[in-house]
């Protein structure tokens, strides 16, 4: 099939970006999004023209790295990441706009790369469980009841990959610290520390300028793990929880 | 300690002309006595560094999956002084992630016999017998408190109803000591060890560095005192030192470019390290993984892993008359198919170990009878030709038996994902699958304490060669990844650091501004070469190169000719490269530029290895040697040794260092599956 395609470039984090349009022909459908753009890029190589900078690394869905905003959705049409979106979900003519996450917290890097270490430094603010190297008790000695460790695991596919925050008008991480939250406090390790845990996360949250949850539930629509929009209300019950115990 | 085999002695010398003869190499680290008591006797000889000192040491670590991460945390929560690289945008993102089976541990929760001894035993003979015994012990010993640890940490494992873990067996083995976590353990392993890093990094024992790539290390006065890396956003050329450097970089399978690595996985670390003087162990050891989704046309950048848990219930065949492949599969009667796996191996069928499904599977498509699209292969020489690279794996029988919705419930997920990649119903039609590179068991070598032969530089994971011998277990490598990380490193690299902190050194020092000019300069090299061709157009043709001659099955002549196609290739690159962009910002063909002509000469030695080893084992198929059926034959005799390879310098060749594997609690038997 043939293609246009406006794609946003931008030097680096600093620089003024602009669409550019490309034409391409030949795209197979069994291409995956990401195959397709390599095959401009080669192109783009060949012509002597700088190619499309963007994210990615295993291709299979699960490490999170790539993320597009395809004509307006994050990873594009399909409930899936941008890696496992293939060509067969486009037809022959259609015209696909490609930008990179849009969200104050996550400052464009080049072209379609942006940079989610907001994400990380969530995580350093509590989203572990403090559990120093070779002393841990037999995984036997605390059994976890089965439907509250399929629901930590349900949670716990999380991939970090910023879809959340990218679809949300409000620009909201909501979601992702949700998952964290319900993931650890649902299981009787996470349970010393799930206030200040709460707390604290929420906490960097704000501070790395996410905005604030109104429900209106895109992060859901649009995450590729099809974490429940639940966790978000989970993650504000434990916030009062933990606010009205003093923490 | 009386050993059960003699030293093997090499009558053959396929590789003459292609290496030079170094001197025997022993591990001087080995442990003796009975083989159950020398970990515990190595942790306690190895000296300690008090709490006070290790605040005064400076430990490098480059890779975050399941061996750095882990070993970050672990080292972190020490007191020592930690500086993690990884090239991704996040540790979480390493490709420990995508791991799906599970993990191996000799809990014995299912008192079916398992134990550290059997877990041992599996994973030796697993290996062909070509991995050390005191390593492999050593892993099945600590199995059991990876799994405790993670635990710990609120990694939700699969529970049974009454809130214990759930086991699974996995691999052909017979006791059920796989823990899992759905179909995606090595993401909540990684996830778990990523945590326990973060907390580091917010308590300031870790320092992270997120798109930072390893070019070079500094090897000074003897010993290596740290690495160069690229800030990937500002071209930043940084120094980077301390007292002991750590490589956890991964393994190389993508020198193949097709591969179920991750795009970013690369050699480079390792190889930086071997161009220093570090031994490169058993290179030619790669694990084909039979059950992966097949090629749909040059424009392929990755294959995608099937669960291996499908040929429980799956049945694989293709036509028996090559004119039928193009046909609908339903359209071809039952007695028009050819079961191969269980007509050649009646007693296994379908069930037959990694190796021997991945070759059956091979020589059906090299006869003209493999299914699915014809796609367009371009040979090495540069001609083309059409072919059909795929075997069915048919659940029509299971679902007939089971009903679709016990199929569902037991492989939903992974039907979906393969109806999502294919755009076909594989309840519908047969699934197609093709064997593709998964894992590579060769690596750098290490001692019994991971130290390479290099001072001070140790290396861990599926980047060190030791435990998985010629072919790795399933669900091996994420345990082997954590043992390193969380228990064996951090006793054994005290023993090291007890002698630190070592003279200080800084940027002046001549070995910092070698290291650091090399880098410049190569990168200076990549951008002013101004060719016609990219970097990935090199990496394809190594790939095509690679498997064609070096994959599955390998001959004395394919090799030779391998390497000959590889030396051009060598030469072309550095003359007709192009890279576009500047060095100082986000320049992903920059990056690929040093990946591509690092895989380039990994390439050459993975070819002169497996030249050099006529015997087939793993993996890896020597057509030359093979018994009267057309199975792989192993030559103790000859080859019961562990190839170490040292750099010979510039267009040199490289240099055998042999270090023989004598066993003395497990003997050496013939492989059979028939």
């Amino acid at each position: 099939m043939n293609l246009t395609l406006n794609i946003w470039r931008q030097a680096n984090a600093n620089a003024k970006g602009a669409m550019h349009r490309y034409s391409l022909e030949g795209v197979s459908e069994d291409m995956s999004f990401l195959e397709m753009l390599d095959v401009l890029n080669e192109q783009l190589n060949a012509k002597g023209e700088e190619p499309v900078a963007f994210d990615s690394d295993c291709r299979e869905g699960i490490c999170g790295m790539c993320g597009l905003m395809i004509n307006g959705q994050a990873h594009g049409p399909e409930v899936t990441t941008t890696c496992q979106l293939h060509m067969r979900s486009f037809k022959d003519g259609d015209e696909i706009t490609i930008e990179p996450w849009r969200a104050d917290p996550f400052p464009v890097v080049k072209d379609l790369v942006v940079d989610r270490s907001a994400f990380d430094r969530m995580i350093q603010n509590g989203g572990f469980i403090s559990a120093n190297t070779g002393s841990a008790p037999d995984a036997h000695a605390a059994p976890v009841e089965k439907k509250l460790a399929d629901l930590a695991f349900d949670v716990a596919t999380c991939i970090g990959c910023g879809a959340c925050v990218a679809a949300c008008p409000n620009g909201s991480a909501s979601l992702f610290l949700g998952a964290k939250i319900t993931h650890l406090g649902s299981l009787p390790q996470g349970q010393p520390e799930r206030d200040t845990r709460v707390v604290s996360m929420v906490g960097q949250h704000d501070a790395e300028g996410f905005g604030g949850c109104t429900n209106i539930g895109e992060c859901a629509a649009a995450c590729p793990k099809e974490i429940p929009l639940d966790v978000i209300s989970r993650l504000n019950k434990d916030l009062r929880t933990a606010m009205a115990k003093g923490y | 300690m009386v050993p059960t085999n003699q030293p093997s002695v090499q009558t053959s010398d396929d590789a003459a002309g292609y290496y030079t003869l170094g001197a025997p190499l022993v591990d001087e680290l080995a442990p003796t006595g009975p083989i159950n008591t020398r970990w515990q006797r190595r942790k306690f000889e190895n000296r300690l560094v008090n709490p006070a000192n290790r605040r005064k040491l400076d430990v490098i670590i480059v890779g975050t999956g399941l061996a750095g991460g882990a070993a970050a945390a672990t080292l972190g929560e020490a007191g020592y002084n930690v500086k993690s690289f990884c090239y991704q945008d996040s540790p979480r993102r390493a490709h420990s992630i995508a791991a799906q089976g599970g993990i191996n541990a000799a809990k014995n929760y299912k008192e079916d016999g398992d134990s550290v001894e059997r877990l041992f035993y599996d994973t030796v003979k697993g290996g062909d017998y070509r991995s050390r015994e005191s390593n492999v012990y050593r892993l099945a010993e600590v199995s059991a408190n990876i799994i405790d640890q993670c635990v710990a940490q609120g990694v939700p494992f699969a529970r049974e109803y009454g809130g214990l873990l759930d086991n699974r067996s996995f691999g052909g083995v017979q006791v059920s000591r796989t823990f899992y976590a759905r179909g995606q353990t090595g993401q909540q392993l990684l996830i778990g060890a990523y945590q326990a890093m973060e907390r580091q990094v917010a308590a300031g024992t870790v320092t992270q560095y997120t798109r930072h790539e390893m070019l070079e290390v500094i090897i000074a006065d003897g010993r290596a005192r740290g690495i160069v890396t690229r800030d990937m956003v500002t071209g930043a050329i940084e120094t980077h030192l301390a007292d002991v450097v750590v490589l956890a970089s991964g393994g190389y399978g993508n020198v193949y470019f097709l591969s179920t690595n991750a795009m970013g996985s690369n050699v480079t670390a390792a190889w930086r390290a071997h161009r220093k003087g570090a031994y490169m162990a058993n290179p030619c050891y790669t694990q084909i993984h039979p059950t992966c989704i097949p090629v749909t046309g040059d424009h392929q950048s990755k294959l995608t892993l099937m669960s291996e848990s499908l040929r429980n219930d799956g049945r694989i065949w293709v036509p028996k008359k090559a004119e039928d492949c193009g046909k609908d599969p339903r359209d071809i009667p039952e007695e028009d198919r050819d079961y191969y796996l269980e007509r050649i191996y009646p007693s296994f069928g379908n069930l037959v170990p990694r190796d021997i499904a991945s070759r059956q599977a091979k020589n059906m498509c090299d006869e003209g009878r493999g299914v699915g699209p014809a796609v367009k292969e371009v040979q090495p020489d540069g001609t083309e030709k059409m072919m059909r690279r795929g075997v069915y794996l048919d659940f029509a029988d299971a679902i007939a038996r089971m009903g679709r919705e016990a199929v569902e419930t037991k492989y939903g997920n992974l039907f979906d994902m393969y109806a999502r990649i294919t755009g076909e119903d594989p309840y519908v039609t047969p699934m197609r699958i093709y064997p593709a590179v998964h894992y590579v068991m060769g690596g750098l070598w290490v001692d019994y304490h991971l130290q390479t032969n290099i001072t001070g530089l140790f290396c861990s994971g599926e980047a060190n060669f030791s435990d998985h011998g010629a072919n790795r277990l399933g669900a091996s490598a994420l345990m082997q990844g954590l043992a390193d990380g969380y228990f064996v490193l951090p006793n054994t690299i005290r023993e090291y650091l007890a002698d630190g902190p070592f003279e200080k050194i800084d940027e002046s020092h001549p070995a910092v501004v070698e290291a650091k000019t090399a880098v410049e300069e190569r990168i200076a090299k990549f951008l002013s070469i101004q060719g016609e061709r990219s970097a990935d157009s090199f990496h394809k043709q190594l790939g095509q190169i690679m498997w064609e001659y070096c994959g599955m099955e390998r001959t004395e002549e394919g090799l030779k000719k391998a390497i000959g196609l590889i030396r051009d290739l060598k030469a072309e690159f550095w003359t007709n490269l192009k890279v576009l962009g500047t060095a100082d910002s986000l320049n992903q063909s920059l990056e690929k530029a040093g990946r591509t002509i690092d895989f380039i000469e990994l390439g050459e030695l993975m070819c002169i290895d497996a030249l050099n080893r006529r015997e087939s084992c793993g993996g890896h198929f020597r057509a030359e040697s093979q018994t009267e059926d057309g199975e792989a034959l192993r030559h103790d005799d000859e080859f019961a040794y562990v190839a170490a390879w040292e750099f010979g310098g510039e267009d040199a060749n490289p240099i055998l260092h042999k270090e023989d594997l004598i066993y003395t609690a497990i003997e050496m038997k013939q492989r059979s599956y028939k």
